[in-house]
């Protein structure tokens, strides 16, 4: 890893404070090292801003391990920039030419408010989680977990949805600021699983209801959130979560609660 | 809204639900329509294609499908135009740069724009054949004694009106030939993505079919359409089938 | 252990700070027996929470293997591997619960891995000989955690938890001697907001980050914390930090966080540097297996690339110190795949039926293997690298991991604070001096989800005549007013230094003299160096914007200079420990080779250090460790 280092010219948006509404700021940036993480770049401008007492980017992030989902930015029209499969803390400059000028703008859909520069607000996130994305069970009702032996393979296939961080990239990516591939990344893993399955019906229906009232955008199958997911979630998930959505709405008794 | 069916038709999945059953319908429309169409390719002065037309419009079955047909047509459009006005409300600021990504295809993020072209295009088509049809004089058909063997009595031949002879000035147009050959091409790309989408939103995804499935929506997105707008084109310069093709 | 029935539980407002396992877990059954519960994270969304990165695993005495497991063996191992330096009773505790943890997360649906009969998959971690820790890929924690978030959120979504995302905890408040509430800072808004109940639990995770480079996350941070330790809950063994033995080496100066690759690797993974300092530079492909020296195969035979943590990050620092480290900094050893990507391939050949397979196709089918098992690890190692494990030895070396310190707690989790709870990392009672791998995610949701649940009662269980707590009591308004000072006194400073900067530098004397090896000398030094330190942060760092606005800067700040205090603290919690034990190993105190000499005589004890006001000297309070049902041994690996 023959360490590089290169001149980057950076576009950023910046909004709240001084900036109002948002616009973008140019900085230039001199001799950033190449095995530099895109977020060590961006210390590296705040330390400059600072520096010269000036407001620093916010932006969000926090393990800097690709696991938490906290960063959330678009780099050059991409969420979390453009390597396949990572997120903006594990996008090292060497993805970037010299010379280059890179566009950083905020995670953009209407229920992703901007709260400043670079963060945004997606607690709709956590209220869809809320509205179904869990097994009821309380602390010490389980049974001894191998009582429930599951299939590798479908255990697996529950996995790869699973994986999903919530870092918001889905809806980002989305030209219509849907977020049919997080909502179904949890339908999908707790359906898969024999433990989810008593609840399916209930749990997707009021995901999915919640989906909606959160200003979310309607899936047209463009799959833009696949290819810019961090964890390269499949939206096979969201025909399990139409086909659960269906068998639930259409199959079941309307009595139900 | 308690009612369970509005509940459904109403949310994002029902809503996408109604653009997939609705698109297969039109989907298995355009095959029935090719099939009529493919009859003005006889050199026979349009005998096959003008009794397909009388039958297209007298046939009880057909009418009552031809509602369903127009009401369908309505609700894709309508309910497309709701979902992309709905998805542009859910879009926040627009982003100054966007790369598309390699899985995308134009086609599947500019669905709407295609749809109003394709709807403008039903507006002249239907303009321009079923209103002539339907409401216009047009010299009735010259059938000869062919129709002998297709049983028709002598006022049902008598009636038959001479669509071909509409359709053959019409192609002789060159700007009705190039609208045809553009709404086409806008249909192609329309199918391009439509054709596979429905089957995801039906939630027909599986590893094994999936592909398939793909596959025979890019062969019927450019073959279908291909043959549509071969028909004018063949018009436009004389040219006909070498032999008989009676598709009923 | 005293109760507190159902009706009463409805009356009782329970204060839970942080999100991650213990907290979200504790949240989460807490609402689930009918306390009304107020839960913070400074995070966006509990779901962030560090517990997400922990990637190996969760230990538990299942025994599924039927290889020797018991409640028994776990509690001996965890004792012996925290080096006979932490509380019997608890880890013994620890032990019972830890199967109950694994039946309730598969129940939540945690995606657990699976052998083909459909039944849950183990693997072995450092410290130990049997096969006891569940794992879910290399992402163990975050799907524990979602399974406590998504409890959370079920009890959210019906009321019986009320979240605040993006609060910090800046102070505890105590009425009558009993902790009753917190001061928060509205993360976005900058407000500062009073919040009551009728006990507080912390469970706020570790401080490693006083060493400013660390695997822990950006934002992690000790201040709720050292907040409650100001306000007279002991803090406790302090200098006891874990350094992980494999991470991701230091590349540059501008270097702001360390990624670990996770122990499991150690399963199959080689330990080596090269014999002759002279072969250091060369592409390690090249260098003769005879030239190859497994340094913990051979000092080690018996636990072999499995000792536990502190002893192989101390074997990695002497053989580095010899000056046979690699890489370009001279700071690294390599861990090596080839051994074992050649066993798996002959394996999968044998099974596969092919008949004398060629070296190309051992390799290929045998890489699939290690891709199988670790491949998520593999590829982040080579995103941040730009190096191909598969085909060249990953390059690790020791960082700060974990820190077995925290807040003194008694046997039900309760601080010095009468109503103040410390859970998880944030409390020091299970792991001694050292903890073992796959074992923090078991105390975390252990703590959370079976031990706070129940002890809790023997607090509240007095209060159930306690009216709801009032946040215009005045001890929230000093507590408030006492916050705003400290926000303003720092934006005041308006010196010329960043609070990264000073960051920095704190973090350089913490490792350099409080890090993986400690002496009498550079202790001393660096208590004077932090004293002034801190005192040149408060007279010359920069806090650019204002409180009434969303300012991670001041976050920071904020922060930082708790860690000044905590790092102090540190350094007096290692000078008075005149032993090596686990993670603390002090240079004059060792044996032959290197090996960590403990003094049991003077220091079998939990060193609880009560806060007296600033640049006054902490006062140590001793609680005497006493094993019945183990002997202390010296540890032994070999």
């Amino acid at each position: 890893m023959a360490e590089k280092s290169i001149n980057i010219k950076l576009k950023v948006w910046r909004q709240g404070g001084k900036y109002g509404d948002g616009k973008f700021e140019t900085y230039d940036l001199k001799d950033i090292g190449t095995d530099m993480s895109f977020l060590e770049m961006f210390d590296v401008l705040n330390e400059q801003l600072v520096s010269k007492k000036e407001s620093p980017v916010a932006f969000e992030h926090d393990c800097r391990e690709g696991i938490c989902g906290t960063c959330s930015m678009v780099i050059d029209g991409q969420a979390h920039g453009p390597m396949k499969g990572t997120t903006t803390c594990q996008l090292h400059m060497r993805s970037f030419k010299d010379g280059a000028t890179i566009t950083v703008e905020p995670f953009r859909a209407k229920a992703f408010p901007v709260i400043r520069d670079l963060v945004v607000d997606r607690s709709s996130f956590d209220a869809i989680i809320q509205a179904g994305g869990y097994i009821s069970v309380n602390t010490g009702q389980a049974q001894d977990a191998n009582a429930i032996p599951i299939e590798k393979d479908t255990s697996e296939k529950a996995f790869d949805a699973a994986t999903c961080i919530g870092c918001g990239a889905c809806v980002a990516a989305c030209p219509n600021s849907a977020a049919m591939l997080f909502t179904s990344a949890k339908v999908a893993h707790l359906s898969i699983m024999p433990q989810g399955k008593v609840e399916a019906q209930k749990r997707v229906e009021a995901m999915v209801n919640q989906m909606d009232k959160e200003g979310f955008g309607m899936c047209s199958n463009v799959k833009a959130c696949e290819a810019e997911c961090p964890k390269e979630i499949s939206v096979e998930n969201i025909a399990i979560m139409n086909r659960e959505y269906m068998k639930a709405v259409l199959g079941a008794d309307p009595e139900r609660k | 809204m308690n009612n369970w069916f509005i509940r459904f038709l109403s949310s994002s999945i029902g809503k996408k639900l109604i653009m997939s059953l609705t698109g297969l319908f039109l989907i298995t429309f355009l095959l029935v329509h090719l099939g009529g169409n493919l009859q003005l390719l006889n050199d026979d002065e349009g005998k096959v294609f003008n009794l397909y037309a009388k039958m297209m419009t007298t046939n009880p079955l057909i009418k009552f499908t031809s509602y369903g047909l127009y009401f369908f047509i309505l609700l894709h459009a309508v309910q497309g135009l709701l979902i992309w006005a709905k998805n542009r409300a859910a879009t926040g600021t627009k982003y100054a740069v966007r790369k598309k990504s390699p899985n995308t295809s134009w086609a599947s993020s500019n669905m709407a724009l295609l749809g109003v072209l394709i709807l403008v295009f039903l507006g002249i088509h239907m303009g321009d054949f079923w209103f002539a049809m339907k409401y216009q004089v047009w010299p009735n058909a010259d059938l000869g004694n062919e129709m002998v063997k297709y049983t028709l009595d002598d006022e049902t031949v008598a009636k038959v009106k001479n669509l071909y002879a509409k359709v053959n000035w019409s192609f002789s147009q060159e700007w009705i030939v190039i609208v045809y050959i553009i709404s086409m091409i806008g249909l192609a790309f329309h199918l391009w993505h439509g054709f596979a989408s429905a089957f995801q939103t039906l939630g027909l995804n599986h590893k094994k079919y999936t592909p398939f499935i793909e596959s025979v929506g890019k062969i019927f997105s450019i073959v279908i359409p291909a043959l549509f707008a071969l028909i004018p084109i063949l018009y436009y310069l004389g040219i006909r089938w070498p032999f008989e093709f009676h598709f009923i | 252990m005293p109760l507190v029935a159902p009706n009463n539980k409805r009356r009782i407002e329970i204060i839970v700070v942080g999100t991650g396992l213990a907290g979200a877990a504790a949240a989460a059954t807490l609402g689930e027996l009918g306390y009304n519960v107020k839960c913070f994270t400074f995070h966006d969304s509990p779901r962030r929470a560090h517990s997400v990165a922990a990637q190996g695993g969760i230990n538990a005495a299942k025994n599924y293997q039927n290889d020797g497991d018991s409640v028994y063996r776990l509690f001996y191992d965890t004792i012996k591997g925290g080096d006979y330096r932490s509380r019997e009773a608890n880890v013994h505790r620890l032990a019972e619960v830890s199967r109950d943890i694994i039946d309730q997360c598969a129940a939540q649906g945690v995606p657990f891995a699976r052998e083909y009969g459909g039944l849950l998959a183990n693997r072995s971690f450092g410290g130990v000989q049997v096969s006891r820790t569940f794992y879910a890929r290399g992402q163990t924690g975050q799907q524990l955690l979602i399974g406590a978030y998504s409890a959370l959120s079920r009890q959210i979504a019906r009321g019986s938890v009320e979240m605040f995302n993006r609060h910090e905890m800046l102070d505890l408040v105590v009425v009558d001697g009993k902790a009753r509430g917190i001061i928060t800072r509205n993360l976005v808004s900058g407000k500062i907001e009073r919040h009551a109940a009728h006990c507080v639990v912390l469970a706020t995770g570790g401080y490693g980050n006083v060493f400013y480079l660390s695997t822990n996350a950006m934002n992690s941070n000790v201040s709720a914390a050292w907040r409650a330790h100001r306000r007279g809950a002991y803090f406790a063994n302090p200098c006891y930090t874990q350094i992980h033995p494999t991470c991701i080496p230091v590349s540059g100066e501008y270097q702001s966080k360390l990624t670990l690759m996770s122990e499991s690797l150690r399963n199959d993974g080689r330990v080596w540097v090269p014999k002759k300092k002279e072969d250091c530079k060369k592409d390690p492909r090249e260098i003769k297996e005879e030239d190859r020296d497994y340094y913990l195969e051979r000092i080690y035979p018996a636990f072999g690339n499995l000792v536990p943590r502190d002893v192989a990050s101390r074997a990695a620092k002497y053989v580095t110190d010899e000056g046979r480290g690699v890489g370009a900094t001279g700071l690294a050893v390599y861990l090596d795949f080839s051994s074992a990507i050649e066993r798996y391939g002959k394996a999968q050949a044998n099974m596969k039926g092919v008949s004398s397979p060629s070296k190309a196709q051992i390799t290929e089918l045998g890489e699939a293997v290690v891709k199988e098992k670790y491949g998520n690890l593999f590829h982040m190692y080579e995103k941040i690298t730009d190096e191909n494990p598969y085909k060249t030895p990953m390059k690790i070396f020791p960082a700060v991991h974990y820190t077995m310190g925290g807040i003194w707690v008694d046997y039900n989790l309760q601080t010095t604070i009468p109503g103040c709870f410390a859970l998880g990392e944030a409390n020091f009672s299970d792991h001694g001096a050292n903890r073992l791998g796959a074992s923090a995610l078991m105390q975390g949701l252990a703590d959370g989800y079976f031990v706070i649940p129940y002890t809790i009662g023997t607090f509240l269980s007095k209060e159930i005549r306690t009216p709801k707590i009032s946040t215009d009591l005045p001890e929230f308004e000093a507590a408030e007013k006492a916050v705003k000072e400290r926000i303003n006194d720092l934006l005041n400073v308006n010196g010329n230094e960043s609070v990264e900067s000073f960051h920095r530098r704190l973090g350089r004397i913490m490792w350099d003299n409080c890090g993986m090896s400690r002496n009498k000398e550079g202790l001393t030094k660096a208590r004077t160096l932090i004293q002034e330190l801190r005192a040149e942060y408060h007279k010359n760092v920069f806090v650019p914007g204002s409180n009434d606005e969303y300012n991670p800067e001041l976050e920071k700040a904020l922060r930082v200079a708790d860690f000044m205090e905590l790092g102090e603290l540190m350094v007096c919690d290692a000078l008075n420990r005149n032993e090596s034990c686990g993670g603390h190993f002090r240079e004059e105190y060792q044996e032959g080779g290197g090996e960590a000499k403990r003094n049991d005589k003077d220091y079998m004890y939990v060193a609880a250090w009560d806060f007296k006001g600033e640049n006054t000297d902490w006062d140590l309070h001793k609680e005497e460790l006493e094993y019945n049902n183990i002997e202390v041994k010296t540890r032994s690996y070999k």
